[in-house]
């Protein structure tokens, strides 16, 4: 097998032995999803939403949660975890490229992230009726663009850090306006116009994602700056990532 | 040519100065021992020569390549075991042999160097689960996986019992017996006297005196390396 493969499957192996996380991005979305969406009146259209039901344009900023939970909190936890223990300081020491070690922690945790929104997208048909996107291609590429975008920050912090502690406090400081952006904690239609602007264009890119599902599908400069933070914060993390 | 060659090393770390004019070489075939106290300077020695730190001064040659240029290829010809390097506590011994193996152009065979090392009873075990003498035993493996013209075992017998300690220097002797070059850091002066054919003692950042145990015996009239030692960093 290649150096990479054998990388990528060894992380694989190893975050399969702790299941905290597989657990947590696997299922925590549609956990909250279940939550929400049998509050009542949460699936009611009105009008204040545009006649969409709430549970329409939540699912969306579910999607903001699995990614940014496994881009901003299990990446930076796993690899400053190395730093901390010495992995990397023997990694150090071997042929092995370091961009190896960073794209291999972003593939298992992406694997982690689309079994999720998976699942959850499956539960929302299920229980709540939700359609299906209506742009399904405009939504993957979406998805997936969002995916490396808010992963590069997670390799960023993780990246700058010396420790995980530090790698978890500099993750934190994107974590939460990128919750806030998605509409986590408040519904995007209620966010003031500015916001929902600035959000539109941040990753992981909860409006294309929303625009690709009810709405008339994803602005070709969406995709352009997605691709941008997605490509421009891996190859930072690249470049800042050091083994000591 | 010596295949190690160190010249007027020096390295500092802001403003302090930590390998002040450090010179040795190292012949094909030896196992060379690096003796000194913690902070002598040892450790930042070994890490220039792997190409891990770039030096302020000083002329650098291991396999004829200068480390701070051929870092690349140089760690695909050294094999390197760290102090404090570890590994995830849930990586298998023969997973970790057989990930290491993907990383180098020629690897050893695998199932041979668990043999060597004794480690076939304990393929299955996680690194966390492993005693400290297994875990330096797999450390060695690691080092020899890439099937390297140089061995570089750094602190490798710290915290083993002397039973460990024991059979380490076993192994140690077989990988140089298997025509691996040998450089042994250690603070250890039996395990120098025992191993090694010639030695740098390091005091300071310096090299104080080199040879071989016996020779540094006879020229301090001492009866062990230990008492040598002492009496040649100035502590007696």
């Amino acid at each position: 097998m290649t150096t990479f493969g054998k990388l990528a499957a060894t992380e694989a192996k190893l975050l399969l032995r702790t299941p905290v996380w597989v657990a947590f991005g696997v299922l925590l979305p549609t956990v909250v999803l279940l939550g929400v969406g049998f509050i009542p009146g949460m699936d009611q259209p009105r009008d204040s939403t545009g006649g969409y039901r709430f549970i329409d344009l939540w699912v969306p900023s579910l999607v903001v949660i699995a990614l940014a939970m496994l881009g901003l909190q299990a990446i930076p936890a796993a690899v400053a975890g190395y730093r901390e223990q010495g992995v990397l300081r023997r990694l150090a020491t071997t042929p092995v490229p370091p961009a190896y070690l960073l794209l291999a922690q972003v593939l298992v945790h992406a694997v982690v992230a689309l079994t999720g929104t998976g699942l959850m997208l499956t539960a929302a048909r299920v229980a709540f009726h939700v359609p299906m996107p209506r742009h399904p291609l405009s939504f993957v590429l979406t998805l997936l663009l969002g995916l490396v975008s808010v992963f590069a920050l997670g390799l960023i912090a993780a990246s700058v850090a010396r420790t995980s502690r530090g790698a978890g406090g500099l993750a934190m400081i994107v974590f939460f306006p990128i919750m806030f952006l998605g509409g986590v904690y408040l519904p995007r239609p209620l966010l003031p116009q500015v916001i929902r602007e600035i959000g539109a264009y941040t990753p992981p890119g909860t409006q294309p994602l929303q625009d690709a599902w009810v709405g008339a599908g994803v602005q070709p400069l969406q995709f352009v700056v997605l691709a941008a933070f997605a490509l421009g914060g891996t190859a930072l993390a690249v470049r800042l990532f050091r083994w000591e | 040519m010596s295949i190690i060659e160190v010249t007027e090393l020096r390295k500092a770390y802001a403003g302090r100065t930590v390998v002040d004019g450090v010179s040795f070489t190292v012949e094909r075939g030896e196992i060379f021992g690096i003796l000194g106290t913690n902070g002598a300077g040892k450790t930042t020695t070994v890490e220039c020569l792997q190409g891990l730190r770039t030096p302020d001064s000083g002329v650098l040659s291991v396999l004829g390549l200068n480390p701070a240029r051929a870092s690349a290829e140089l760690r695909r010809r050294v094999g390197t075991q760290l102090q404090d390097a570890r590994l995830p506590d849930k990586l298998r011994v023969r997973e970790a042999l057989e990930l290491f193996a993907t990383f180098y152009p020629h690897p050893a065979d695998i199932g041979d160097l668990l043999h060597r090392l004794g480690l076939e009873q304990h393929r299955d075990t996680g690194f966390g689960k492993l005693s400290g003498g297994l875990k330096q035993r797999l450390s060695i493996a690691l080092a020899l996986v890439g099937d390297p013209e140089i061995a570089i075992l750094d602190e490798l017998t710290t915290g083993l019992d002397p039973h460990a300690r024991r059979d380490t220097w076993k192994l140690v002797e077989g990988v140089r017996a298997a025509g691996v070059t040998v450089v042994l850091v250690t603070h250890f002066m039996d395990e120098a006297q025992r191993l090694c054919d010639r030695v740098a003692i390091f005091d300071a950042g310096r090299v104080i005196a080199t040879g071989t145990p016996a020779e540094l015996i006879a020229t301090t009239e001492k009866s062990t390396l230990d008492d040598a030692f002492v009496t040649l960093t100035g502590r007696d």
